[in-house]
């Protein structure tokens, strides 16, 4: 019996750990949008440098202060500018970057179009 | 004619790449953030010598020049200049303050009792936080402050250039 209840108390500690699933998760999902600027080409997420420790910290922190995702990329890209971010936004910078796959596809489907068209003829 | 044609393009196409690339080549490959913190963060923190609890606001209320210093003991090119900033304490124009990042707080102190203190206040940074309020992404990073201003920023070590640009600065 006393196994039993001991048994019953670790399973109910253990099921308030995903009260902050959720948390984590939008913590990683946050972690895994920044770059790492010491070491560059990693994510914060899987870095383990002093900079990245500090920063999960501080996404841990905005989290727990009730910021969105959105207000927490404001803040580190007002401190470390847009580079930081894997997922850049729209901006006159990035324009080229976002419009140049879908004038890709534009173009190169016009010119299957003018293929297909003379292929019929 | 065609012929001619592609192989015109891909004259142009080689020569477009190739000043491309060739530019490429004197950028540096170290980036520095372009940030957008013009007003200096607001913090609270722990002193390394006296024991007191400081808010930001109480540190740079002076009407005079400020440069703080993010430094730690175990970060070498931080001993380098350290010799620069001592030498730059002894004007009376410039107030230096310290932030010590992430360090073991006897090393600290063994590290300012060896080289010299130039700090005429030393906070603690333990876990990293204030230097990313700052917009600061290692150590030694250099700010130079103004009513209460970021006047300019140095990312890594003073040296010579530098330290004679910021005495420009507060003549």
């Amino acid at each position: 019996m006393k196994f039993l209840n001991f048994f019953f108390a670790v399973l109910i500690i253990l099921n308030f750990n995903l009260l902050k699933a959720d948390e984590i998760q939008l913590q990683n999902k946050i972690t895994k949008n920044l770059r790492c600027l010491i070491c560059q080409g990693q994510s914060v997420y899987d870095s383990d440098s002093e900079f990245a420790i500090s920063l999960k910290l501080v996404v841990k922190n905005k989290i727990d202060e009730g910021l969105t995702e959105d207000q927490i990329y404001k803040f580190l890209t007002k401190k470390y500018g847009e580079w930081i971010l894997y997922d850049p936004q729209f901006s006159k910078n990035t324009y080229l970057l976002w419009l140049m796959p879908l004038l890709i596809f534009l173009f190169g489907g016009a010119i299957i179009l003018k293929k297909l068209i003379n292929i019929k003829k | 004619m065609k012929n001619r044609l592609v192989y015109l393009f891909l004259c142009i196409f080689f020569i477009f790449t190739f000043i491309i690339f060739y530019r490429g080549l004197n950028n540096s490959n170290l980036y520095t953030p372009n940030t957008n913190i013009k007003l200096i963060p607001e913090f609270n923190s722990y002193t390394l010598n006296k024991k007191q609890y400081l808010n930001s606001k109480n540190i740079f209320n002076k009407n005079k020049f400020y440069l703080l210093n993010i430094w730690s003991s175990w970060c070498v090119p931080c001993r380098d200049e350290h010799s620069m900033l001592v030498s730059l304490s002894k004007s009376e124009k410039i107030e230096i303050i310290g932030l010590n990042y992430k360090d073991n707080l006897k090393n600290a102190e063994k590290f300012i009792n060896e080289l010299g203190n130039p700090y005429s206040i030393i906070l603690l940074d333990r876990d990293g936080t204030i230097s990313i309020e700052w917009g600061a992404f290692g150590v030694p990073e250099t700010f130079l402050i103004y009513e209460n201003k970021i006047i300019k920023r140095y990312v890594g070590p003073l040296n010579f250039k530098l330290v004679d640009e910021i005495k420009d600065y507060i003549k």
